[in-house]
């Protein structure tokens, strides 16, 4: 694969993958400790109203506004979740279902009342994004890379997802202990002085953020997959959190790149013509990275159970 | 013309689409209820994705075989033998490894997914059959229902429903106590096999008509809402099965009598319109009641308090303890008690005197732990046994100067 072709046309789309997937492992390992695993899930989905709404306020495409909305609905999936689950002392999974199924309900319907045949938006895109659309075009090999003019016509949603990966990065180095105290041991937590309220929420709205951000690229499958499979994969692999983090952000960079080309690839190796969903098959590779380390993972059964049971 | 869809005059599909859909809604609301109670509401949401692959699959082969590949019966097939996969892969892994269920089930939700649009990527670049319409299992369309499909569902909620009625009183004893269910002998993990087999057998046949990302609704909230009005499991299932139809009825005609209305989100956003109301206004877990419960008990806080104040000759400045002592016509409006107020701060006070001799004796023990300051002590203790703690207590002395 020459650099003619692979720098415009793959590279900044594996980037953005890659970017996406361990924005999303990051936080999905905390929350998968503390038995959070599925507000991914739940994020994903109150996403499509907020950006629908978005869309009917501005009556535009743009992405800033579209990632405020999507944020807002889900700060207030968040607080519905914990409303509902207060107010009708119902058990949180439940409360979640009712929250996230409504709004996203409200958003295909708002999306069926507006008229958005003008414009890209749609609940196919929305689930599964495209990937496969954010090529470089000004790139003409490998030299591109240094050069300014074609650097300036990159994808825009490569360096917000790189500057999301970032920040989701930093949360977690700057609050590292505090998330590792309070995520094993929420009461010798807060007896250290840690507000682990706010840190649940902070924790919280970081996964919202890397969930947005990474929807905005690639759609929300691999938002649900990322949150989850590479830090229940690596989950498997090691007792020691810094261990599963490391191991949750091969996986999450593995799936990105062999999922982006298998998808890209495979279908010629195969002797077929056209590509498939990039996002679905990273989120295959994902699961299968999943069940290899499910079966043959050296951490794989739950400390105290008779090995081999 | 909702008028016209409510009492099924709006055509003949309509009326299908809208009987099919209460019968669906129904057995989803009662099988959700066993779910809900086994607080594993969300392991639906799992099976439900996990359709996916399967419709492809089952369409890929019907395609292949030289069929229409549209073949609802074969589609639903296809999209049961995934589902259970799924439900087989979430079990091992929570039973073989550490993770726990929601992370099994967010894996194999995402995994399938994402198989799934795999595939159908696969069927739009092949170009083999009429593939148009798979797409609509995503999010439901009733649009062009054939006669059969209706059959078909109509059929499958029917079963479903006749299944959940006839296992219910195992499937309860398991969803409240599965240890106990095992020590009276039920086969406790066939049991909840038979629970996933129904949600499953809803989630397919759902499919067509609420689309595989909200049919999970229908299992959740009905069950969540019906839970509001009842304390007990039958009533609850039976409710369930009310709300699940009722909300499936009205939202699939209101969706047949206006364009763009597409009938799974409006099924949804009508069970979510029955389950708030039910929040704000059902008697006893309601938010209003809840409200009453706890003004009312504030008002016997302050009064209690209130009296206690006036026996004793202590100024009161709270003004919701002056309000409601004045509102009863127990304190004038210069703070000084009436005759009346008088008369039931003495009450009170004495009966804390008695309470305080109730307490400080073992044998009232189960007495005294009735005491919470708001208690009459005339609903705890007999009229004999108050008489003599009075003659412990002695009668009214006078004040000293």
């Amino acid at each position: 694969m020459s650099g003619e072709e692979f720098v415009p046309l793959s590279l900044t789309p594996m980037l953005i993958g890659i970017f996406a997937a361990v924005a999303c492992a990051l936080p999905g390992n905390f929350l998968l400790l503390r038995r959070q695993a599925l507000i991914g899930d739940a994020i994903s989905h109150v996403v499509l109203p907020g950006i629908v709404v978005a869309f009917l306020l501005t009556g535009m495409i743009a992405a800033w506004p579209m990632m405020l909305g999507a944020a807002v609905a889900a700060i207030v999936a968040v607080v519905l979740i914990e409303a509902i689950r207060r107010l009708g002392r119902i058990e949180p999974g439940a409360a979640m279902g009712v929250v996230f199924t409504t709004m996203f309900a409200g958003g295909v319907l708002l999306l069926e009342q507006t008229d958005t045949s003008a414009v890209h938006l749609d609940v196919e895109h929305a689930l599964y994004g495209n990937l496969e659309s954010l090529i470089w075009l000004d790139a003409t090999g490998w030299a591109s890379l240094l050069d300014p003019q074609a650097l300036r016509h990159l994808p825009a949603e490569l360096p917000r997802m790189a500057l999301t990966l970032l920040g989701v990065s930093l949360f977690t180095a700057l609050f590292w202990r505090a998330l590792k105290i309070s995520t094993f041991d929420e009461g010798f937590a807060r007896t250290m002085g840690i507000r682990t309220n706010l840190l649940g929420l902070g924790l919280v709205i970081t996964a919202a953020v890397a969930a947005v951000a990474a929807f905005d690229a690639v759609g929300s499958i691999i938002v649900i997959a990322m949150f989850i499979c590479p830090p229940a994969a690596a989950r498997m692999m090691t007792n020691r959190l810094e261990g599963q983090i490391t191991w949750s952000i091969v996986f999450a960079v593995l799936s990105a790149v062999l999922g982006y080309i298998m998808a890209g690839y495979g279908p010629l190796w195969l002797g077929g013509v056209d590509a498939v969903s990039a996002a679905g098959m990273i989120a295959t590779v994902s699961g299968v990275i999943l069940a290899v380390a499910a079966r043959f993972g050296p951490c794989r059964s739950r400390s105290g159970a008779p090995v081999g049971a | 013309m909702l008028l016209d869809a409510l009492t099924l005059q709006l055509g003949y599909n309509a009326t299908l689409v809208a009987v099919g859909a209460a019968l669906l809604g129904t057995a989803a609301g009662i099988t959700g209820t066993f779910l809900f109670l086994r607080k594993r509401a969300l392991v639906s949401d799992a099976v439900s994705h996990a359709t996916l692959p399967g419709v492809c699959i089952a369409f890929l082969l019907m395609a292949f075989a030289g069929g229409d590949g549209r073949n609802l019966a074969g589609l639903l097939l296809g999209s049961a033998v995934t589902a259970g996969i799924g439900l087989w892969c979430m079990n091992w892994l929570t039973r073989n490894t550490r993770l726990a269920e929601d992370a099994a089930i967010g894996a194999v939700l995402s995994v399938f997914f994402g198989f799934g649009i795999v595939l159908l990527t696969v069927i739009q670049t092949l170009g083999v059959g009429r593939q148009a319409g798979l797409e609509g299992f995503l999010l439901g369309s009733t649009a062009g229902m054939l006669y059969s499909d209706a059959l078909v569902i109509a059929a499958g909620g029917a079963l479903a429903l006749l299944v959940v009625l006839l296992t219910r009183r195992p499937m309860t004893l398991v969803a409240f106590d599965p240890e106990y269910a095992a020590a009276r002998g039920l086969p406790v993990s066939r049991i909840d096999m038979l629970m996933m087999g129904l949600v499953m057998a809803v989630t397919v046949v759902g499919l067509k008509i609420v689309g595989l990302i909200l049919i999970v609704a229908l299992l959740i909230i009905p069950a969540v809402t019906a839970r509001f009005w009842s304390e007990r499991s039958d009533q609850v299932v039976l409710l369930a099965g009310l709300f699940g139809g009722a909300a499936a009825y009205i939202g699939a005609a209101l969706s047949a009598s206006a364009p763009n209305l597409p009938t799974g989100p409006i099924i949804v956003l009508v069970s979510f319109a029955l389950f708030a109301l039910s929040l704000l206004l059902a008697p006893n877990r309601g938010v209003l009641a809840a409200v009453l419960r706890h003004q009312r008990f504030q008002r016997r806080v302050h009064l209690r308090q209130g009296l206690l104040a006036l026996a004793q000759g202590q100024a009161i400045y709270e003004s919701l303890t002056l309000r409601l002592l004045r509102r009863a016509g127990l304190m004038r409006a210069d703070g000084v008690a009436t005759a009346k107020g008088k008369a039931r701060a003495a009450k009170a006070l004495r009966d804390e005197r008695r309470w305080d001799v109730v307490r400080s004796d073992m044998t009232h023990e189960a007495a005294a732990a009735l005491y919470d300051g708001l208690r009459d002590i005339e609903t705890v203790l007999t009229q004999d046994q108050i008489q003599d703690i009075d003659r412990q207590i002695g009668g009214p002395s006078e004040v000293p100067a």
